[in-house]
């Protein structure tokens, strides 16, 4: 088992970091696909049960338009009246942060996370008035549509053709205490008239975005708050492809293999060379090129200097919570030992915990 | 003369949660209320109310079949009319737990070979499911959580969907939702919020349901319309060796009971990378003789589970095992082995002179992987 006691910084690190966690509000994030998949009616409705529940309920901003299920549940609610501002000869309605602050609800309603406000406002973008309002101890429920991600555009513009003017740092939505994935197939939007076979594809692929990045989401609380508990469990919700490097090795095959495996479930692929002795200059340059193509298929590369291969790797992928490792016969350079040669013996046996994928020696493979 | 036109397949939607609780019932009810609105004859077919007032409410206006009462070992236990509701042949009918097993004695064991029944006379269901229950996923919930579920269905069942809607609620709230007894009776739910109900099991069981969810819409995608990439990537085609050769999985069961993970994460592995998947058992003597009536039991009931799993399954002769997969695998252009890991303790004997020992001197142009043990 690895050693995951933390260490005295570390715990001091933790305690500040809960303690400036204590003081700030919550954050939660209804994520979306698209319009009309029913983020705003989530948002309020959610404010709605809160308030039932005696929680002090404001709402800071709505949007405009709304459904008739929206404004019937708004009715209920208190709502802090926006700010109108006039920009480029237009009147616009931007969030009033001073009266929110003045007020002090517990929980604020935020619809709507990607706008920016008009020039001479307090904060440029409103996703800035919403930390202003957590950093105040206000708690936050605010709504998203994936298409605002500012880090999502270059895979939205493959999909629609077009970016987002106003975007939030995925960054800000990663933040988030909770994310809740509003979901809906395309069929069941809302829509004035029906829609296309190409509307409907773009839209499952823009859900299977914002459900991938909901995921990852998740994924990544819930090895902080494992970690943060100094729980080392292993619980496999994603998986993670290490393949192991080494110049006698068909690494390129191997690495191309990851990579297909790694796009098809969506998951981190991680190479790791691990240096035992000094290599011949030959060797070197070729583990180089291996490391190259890898960095290049978007695998993580790791060295690490060992003098005993199979250990190294074995606590390398536990610590990785890897699921499946990658392994060519040749993990010593002695030709004799290729075939199962003792450091791949002692690494199946011992790598109980993940799959263990054999690929076939080059030699072998381009003489079959 | 004229035939019958066959009947067009009834739409199926599922309601996808990750525990009980999320309210995939309360939306299932909702959609149908709306449906009924809209004028479709809709009706209940299976609903259980858990005693949950608000998605009792949801039931206000329509209409159920009476469930059938079936006596078995001196207990009444009702189950869901299938024969009533096609005679009723409603338009829409609403099926809760799509994973329930039928009380013994019924045509159908699983209540989604029901709803099979429903779909093919035409009829669309919309129905509840919760991620633990998909068979793939059997071995890494037992091990992520403690639980080992016991009523499963096939993976195909839930592709066969036509929509799958992701039901999500935060694990905070639902936690919340089962303290304040919504859920569950006060005693269970203490319980259930020490055990399964612990944060990070919700918070891995959820993460799985949504790349599921997802996994499942890249697969439609890809099925669509081969030329038009789907959104988290950019290959739709299927997973191929990079000689082009598409790739092919072939599963390899023993008699021992581990060999029901080997063909779970096969299956599991083989869908994501959209390959083919076979299993094969290989024996001196075909017809299992030699084996004790536990050992063959045990073979049979490998076999059968993996073509409930929709894997070609294949008992093939051979006095060395080893042998017998990689002429198999030949034959077959497998391109993967699954195999387990061998029974006896200590590594110089397990893999010196054993079947995965020789399996991987034989293949040598294959890949070979031994599957993951489950331990907790």
């Amino acid at each position: 088992m690895p050693d995951t006691r933390p260490s005295p910084d570390e715990l001091l690190r933790r305690v500040e970091a809960e303690e400036q966690q204590a003081h700030r509000g919550r954050l939660k994030i209804f994520l979306g696909y698209a319009s009309r998949v029913g983020k705003s009616f989530r948002m309020l409705d959610e404010g709605r049960r809160r308030k039932k529940r005696g929680q002090d309920v404001v709402v800071g901003y709505i949007q405009g338009k709304l459904e008739p299920d929206v404004s019937k549940v708004l009715a209920t609610m208190e709502v802090i009246p926006g700010l109108k501002v006039r920009a480029d000869g237009r009147e616009e309605e931007v969030m009033d942060v001073i009266a929110i602050l003045r007020r002090h609800p517990q929980v604020c309603l935020v619809d709507e996370l990607a706008r920016d406000n008009p020039p001479g406002s307090r904060n440029h973008q409103r996703w800035q008035d919403v930390k202003e309002l957590l950093d105040n101890g206000i708690t936050v429920v605010t709504a998203i549509n994936l298409q605002y991600i500012a880090e999502q555009q270059d895979a939205i513009e493959k999909v629609t053709g077009k970016r987002a003017r106003e975007t939030v740092p995925e960054a800000f939505i990663r933040s988030a205490d909770e994310i809740v994935i509003v979901d809906a197939p395309p069929e069941d939007l809302q829509q004035d008239e029906p829609s296309s076979t190409t509307d409907n594809r773009r839209l499952s692929e823009l859900r299977e975005l914002a459900l991938l990045l909901a995921a990852e989401v998740v994924d990544q609380q819930l090895h902080q708050s494992l970690e943060l508990r100094g729980v080392a469990t292993f619980l496999g919700s994603q998986e993670r492809i290490l393949v192991c490097i080494t110049p006698r090795s068909n690494a390129k095959r191997m690495l191309e293999s990851g990579h297909r495996n790694a796009v098809r479930f969506h998951c981190d692929l991680l190479a790791l060379h691990v240096r035992q002795n000094a290599l011949s200059a030959g060797d070197q340059e070729v583990v180089e090129k291996y490391l190259a193509l890898a960095r290049e298929l978007g695998a993580k590369v790791h060295t690490l200097e060992a003098s005993e291969s199979a250990s190294a790797i074995l606590e390398f992928a536990r610590r990785h919570a890897i699921t499946q490792l990658f392994v060519g016969h040749s993990l010593t350079s002695r030709w004799h030992d290729f075939l199962f040669g003792n450091p791949l013996d002692q690494l199946i046996e011992a790598a109980e915990s993940m799959d263990v994928r054999i690929f076939p020696h080059p030699d072998l493979h381009s003489a079959q | 003369m004229t035939s019958p036109t066959p009947t067009k397949r009834g739409r199926f939607k599922i309601f996808l949660g990750y525990a009980a609780g999320v309210g995939k019932t309360y939306q299932m009810l909702d959609e149908g209320q709306e449906l009924r609105r809209k004028g479709l004859d809709v009706v209940i077919g299976y609903f259980e109310p858990h005693g949950r007032q608000d998605t009792i409410a949801r039931t206000e206006g329509l209409e159920t079949v009476p469930r059938r009462e079936i006596v078995y070992r001196g207990t009444t236990f009702q189950e869901m009319d299938t024969d009533a509701i096609l005679k009723r042949k409603p338009e829409v009918c609403l099926v809760d737990e799509l994973a329930h097993t039928n009380v013994p004695g019924l045509e159908r064991t699983k209540r989604w070979q029901d709803v099979q029944v429903l779909l093919d006379a035409g009829i669309a269901v919309l129905t509840s499911l919760n991620i633990q229950h998909l068979e793939s996923l059997n071995d890494q919930i037992w091990q992520m959580t403690g639980v080992r579920v016991r009523e499963t269905l096939p993976d195909w069942v839930v592709d066969q969907a036509d929509e799958i809607v992701v039901v999500d609620v935060t694990p905070r709230a639902l936690r919340h939702r089962l303290e304040r007894g919504v859920i569950y009776s006060r005693e269970k739910a203490d319980k259930a919020l020490e055990n399964f109900f612990a944060e990070h099991n919700l918070s891995a069981l959820r993460e799985i349901a949504m790349r599921h969810a997802a996994h499942e819409i890249e697969e439609k995608l890809s099925v669509g319309d081969g030329s038009v990439p789907s959104a988290g990537q950019h290959d739709s085609s299927p997973a191929a060796q990079p000689s082009g050769r598409k790739e092919c999985i072939l599963i390899c069961i023993d008699e021992r009971p581990s060999a029901a993970v080997l063909i779970r994460r096969g299956r599991r592995v083989a869908d994501y990378l959209r390959a083919e998947c076979f299993a094969i058992y290989v024996s001196a003597d075909p017809a299992l003789s030699h084996l004790s009536q536990e050992q063959r039991e045990s073979v049979e009931k490998h076999l059968g589970f993996a073509r409930n799993l929709r894997i070609e399954v294949s008992v093939v002769q051979g006095n060395v095992v080893a042998d017998g997969i990689v002429e198999f695998a030949r034959t077959r252009h497998a391109t993967q082995i699954f195999m387990g890991r061998s029974p006896s303790k200590g590594w110089k004997h397990r893999l010196r002179g054993s079947t995965l020992h020789r399996v991987v001197r034989l293949a040598r142009d294959m890949e070979i992987t031994i599957v993951a043990e489950r331990r907790r």
